[in-house]
């Protein structure tokens, strides 16, 4: 179970005239700081898959670093199975499994010892590592080229190795960043399998995404978060019933609603659901 | 921390561009370089030594003898349309290597009472041996002539050197052979093993680092259940690995190699040196290396984990290699030692702590004061590195 309570995080600008025309109209410019996440609640339980929508810049990938622990954030609360990830992030970076579309792989080492790197920093003992990659390496269908130089491998090789690596200390909550993009069909796919894997086990997972059809195909839940805040927070069906047509439109009545509303008071917007 | 110690090192060991600057250039570039230079240097020496010198001469009718004795040398050849009026033309022209021009005052009656000047025309911009070759004959004859003059006045052969000399100031060198040659050489070796160490350094700093954001692997580095503090100082410590290897290697190979090599003067010279350097100034100078290592692996590190990408690291690594050397190269300067404030500047004072080491001059109390300043130096830059890259503006940036 993972619980995010009015999660906020501000970064100090160091030179605002460098800022884009764009970024200067952002709200959430205020003075020398640029509150990328302002407030931001939501929650998975187990067996759940939450969806994290939102536009370029919205927040998003603020926030899932926050959960991750890379980021600490200014105010708020992160709960993973009750521990507080804030007050305790080694602890509960034990629990947290983490992968983006970006993660990369040491292209110098084999894609085994990428993973047993990530199995050792996890404080695995060699036999337990060596279980868990076989495991892995069959789940995955890596056993071919575990054992050659990552730095070869082609985009779906190395995202199954990525997704190995995430998961060799057996995770309780797992955190995807994007982790589709950029992606080709198959590898596309085989993260797909990976998370819908992760729910048969009640492991809850958030990923966030671009790709409605992800969505539809995977989440329970959706949270949409547009310029820092939360703006819808619900179950899928209850996303789709916010428009006829599609999960698309539905996205962007979300948006639509809330810059009508922005427009009629600055007064911040509370989440829909 | 030795996790990513290990593991940064094992990619070290497999990244074939770092092991070529790291290992192969310090042992065998290196001494190939000194080795070709010494090669062609020696070869054109020789060859301007031995090489058949063509010449005219203006004015011979006044001093047969000379003429007879160079055309009857060895090496010397008379070149056969030489004119008399237009030698410079010949000269230019690469016709003669040299015209010589004997004033008619040459042929002097027994008073032999005024000094002849010959005067030695030749193109001198590229490397020859016709002076020392020509000065060689004309000395003879001037020697012969010298004393055919003292002889005319009655001046018997002991009484000639008090004539020619009569007060000779002797320079007497009580300084030991180590400390002498020491002073010439020992400003150069820490140049080189400061510069080395750095070089050495330079590029795994850019790759652990900087190439680590590039990868998109320091994220997944940084939410595994390790303290920052721990991941920072493991890669500094393989940085600090690189650096010392580098330079450990390179004089190492210096030293091999000059065994091997050593056949002109100045290697044996440096062969003597390190035969006189007792193993605690060796001890005493690879422990005033170990502060310098850690502040280059820190300075490297900060700059690497603050760069965006390995080019912006590469750029600012190299800003501070040219920024080192001038410290270092003080140290080198005639003058300056650790008297007169140079022992408080950083870098030039353990330089020139380690010159006079290689000496064998060094106050071992000064040596303390430099050593605890280096530390205090390299401590608070380590603590700034740890600080530094363990700053989310820095670490996503």
């Amino acid at each position: 179970m993972i619980e995010v309570k009015s999660l906020s995080k501000k970064f100090a600008v160091e030179n605002p005239k460098k800022l884009s025309e764009q970024e200067r109209r952002d709200p959430r410019l205020k003075g020398r700081f640029f509150h990328s996440v302002m407030d931001v609640s939501f929650e998975c339980a187990p067996g759940q898959v939450l969806g994290l929508l939102g536009p370029n810049g919205a927040g998003k990938t603020t926030t899932l670093r926050m959960l991750s622990t890379a980021l600490q954030p200014n105010a708020g609360e992160i709960l993973v199975n009750g521990i507080d990830v804030l007050k305790k992030p080694i602890v509960a970076r034990k629990k947290i499994g983490f992968l983006s579309g970006s993660t990369g792989l040491y292209g110098r080492l084999t894609g085994r010892e990428n993973i047993e790197y990530f199995g050792k920093l996890h404080g695995l003992d060699e036999a337990t590592t060596k279980k868990r990659i076989e495991e892995l390496a069959v789940l995955l269908d890596m056993s071919s080229f575990l054992d050659r130089r990552s730095e070869g491998y082609s985009t779906g090789m190395k995202q199954k190795a990525s997704i190995a690596r995430s998961v060799i200390h057996e995770p309780e909550v797992v955190i995807l960043d994007e982790p589709t993009t950029g992606l080709d069909i198959m590898a596309t796919q085989t993260v797909l399998q990976f998370i819908k894997r992760l729910t048969k086990e009640g492991i809850p997972v958030i990923f966030s995404t671009h790709h409605l059809e992800e969505v539809s195909e995977l989440c329970s839940h959706v949270t949409v978060i547009d310029q820092g805040q939360t703006r819808f927070n619900g179950t899928i069906e209850k996303f789709r019933e916010l428009a006829d047509n599609s999960l698309n439109d539905s996205f962007l009545s979300v948006l639509e609603d809330q810059s009508s509303r922005s427009s009629k008071s600055d007064e911040p917007v509370q989440a829909l659901a | 921390m030795w996790l990513v110690f290990q593991k940064e090192i094992k990619e070290l060991l497999r990244d074939r561009r770092a092991l070529f600057f790291m290992i192969a250039l310090p042992l065998l570039l290196f001494p190939a370089l000194f080795g070709i230079a010494g090669y062609f240097a020696n070869k054109a020496t020789t060859e301007a030594a031995s090489k058949a010198l063509i010449y005219g001469v203006v004015g011979g009718q006044y001093a047969p003898e000379l003429v007879q004795k160079i055309d009857t040398k060895e090496g010397f050849e008379a070149f056969a349309d030489f004119t008399e009026s237009n030698f410079r033309q010949n000269i230019e022209q690469g016709d003669v290597d040299f015209v010589l021009v004997i004033p008619e005052n040459y042929q002097q009656e027994e008073t032999l009472n005024e000094q002849v000047k010959i005067e030695l025309h030749l193109n001198n911009s590229s490397l020859n041996a016709v002076h020392s070759r020509v000065n060689e004959i004309v000395k003879e004859l001037s020697d012969a002539r010298r004393r055919a003059s003292f002889s005319l006045l009655g001046i018997n052969e002991n009484r000639q050197e008090a004539f020619i000399e009569p007060i000779v100031l002797e320079k007497i060198d009580i300084a030991d052979k180590r400390e002498s040659i020491g002073e010439k050489v020992g400003g150069f070796v820490p140049y080189i093993i400061f510069l080395l160490c750095l070089s050495g350094a330079t590029m795994p700093a850019n790759d652990i680092g900087a190439g680590e954001k590039e990868r998109g692997t320091l994220e997944t580095l940084l939410i595994s259940p390790l303290e920052r503090t721990s991941i920072i100082l493991g890669k500094f410590l393989a940085i600090c690995v690189a650096g010392l290897t580098s330079a450990l290697l390179t004089i190492s190979s210096m030293a091999t190699w000059s065994i091997v090599l050593s056949q002109g003067m100045a290697i044996k010279i440096v062969g003597d040196l390190m035969g006189q350097i007792g193993v605690i100034d060796f001890v005493l100078m690879f422990l005033m290396l170990v502060p310098i290592v850690v502040i280059f692996a820190s300075i490297l590190l900060t700059l690497s984990m603050s760069a965006r990408s390995v080019k912006e690291s590469q750029g600012y690594s190299g800003a501070l290699n040219l920024l080192v050397i001038i410290p270092v190269f003080l140290a080198m300067v005639p003058g300056i030692t650790l008297e007169k404030g140079w022992s408080w500047v950083p870098l030039t004072n353990v330089a020139l702590a380690m010159k006079e080491l290689i000496k064998g001059t060094m106050d071992y109390f000064a040596l303390i004061a430099i050593f605890g300043s280096t530390v205090a130096i390299a401590a608070a830059l380590l603590s700034f590195c740890v600080y530094w890259s363990k700053q989310e503006k820095v670490l996503f940036r």
